[in-house]
């Protein structure tokens, strides 16, 4: 089976952080990002493949240049990750209230006429 | 509109901290977490066993309609002071997730209100960004699934 890449392993390594932190506020050539890595270039290509196959990046032919800007969809995935998780939580512990008022109820009428202090 | 449950996850860290207020008195929403048939409620799974005390156990299981079963999980109560503090383990069969450990504190607010304090602690980061992620990749599948269902449709 051919996994996907997801964006949580684009962002699980250290130079393709830094590449996306320096491309944040401007898109870059490809030779611009290298140039601010002491590593190879054809290992910058690695990444920046990487992060396009991720659909973190987008690129853009600027006459015979290619720039690479941030995709701010992808990137609010990554902010937004734990809500699905915290929804989840939300969910239940809603479920727990509801059921627990309805207790409540049911538990107050039998125990009318008996004795309730509550 | 503030959000009921808050979810702290800090960087880098095997732990999350979950909490939650309740319009409920404290006695209320600790009956909720000892007796089967409501956790079952809330759960929304089978309670197969639950011995609310210390060095009790406990067993959850849920099948879907035609008896699969879909969802498994036990573990190991270490702590149970009713109304103050549960400490014990959880573990899902057959993920790869570990075992965790788990400390529910319950607070009284006023009469009628109340507070949960869940400290889940993982076995690794990695564990724990793991089951993070898991409702997260589980949207995305469900919305893929839907997406096949309706180009299937369109076939």
């Amino acid at each position: 089976m051919h996994l996907r890449r997801d964006i949580f392993q684009a962002i699980a390594d250290p130079t393709r952080r830094a590449i996306i932190l320096l491309i944040a506020s401007q898109s870059m050539s490809a030779g611009a990002i290298a140039s601010n890595f002491d590593t190879a270039r054809p290992t910058v290509s690695k990444h920046l493949k990487i992060l396009i196959e991720c659909e973190l990046l987008k690129q853009e032919q600027n006459g015979r240049e290619i720039y690479y800007h941030l995709n701010p969809v992808k990137i609010k995935e990554i902010a937004d990750f734990i809500e699905p998780f915290r929804k989840m939580w939300d969910d239940r512990l809603n479920k727990l209230e509801t059921v627990m008022k309805k207790y409540k109820q049911k538990n107050r009428k039998i125990s009318y006429g008996t004795e309730n202090k509550n | 509109m503030e959000q009921k449950t808050k979810i702290n996850a800090e960087d880098g860290r095997q732990e999350l901290l979950i909490t939650r207020e309740f319009d409920l008195p404290l006695e209320l929403l600790f009956k909720a977490f000892e007796e089967p048939g409501l956790v079952e409620q809330w759960m929304g799974t089978k309670v197969l066993k639950l011995e609310s005390k210390k060095h009790g156990s406990y067993r959850y299981e849920t099948k879907d309609a035609q008896g699969n079963v879909v969802f498994q999980a036990n573990g190991v109560i270490h702590e149970f002071t009713p109304n103050r503090k549960i400490t014990r383990t959880f573990e899902m069969d057959n993920t790869p997730f570990g075992v965790q450990l788990e400390f529910y504190e319950f607070e009284k607010l006023t009469g009628s209100r109340s507070k949960l304090n869940m400290h889940v602690v993982y076995e690794s980061v990695a564990k724990r960004d793991q089951v993070l992620k898991l409702p997260f990749a589980q949207g995305l599948n469900y919305a893929h699934n839907r997406l096949q269902e309706i180009v299937d449709k369109l076939k």
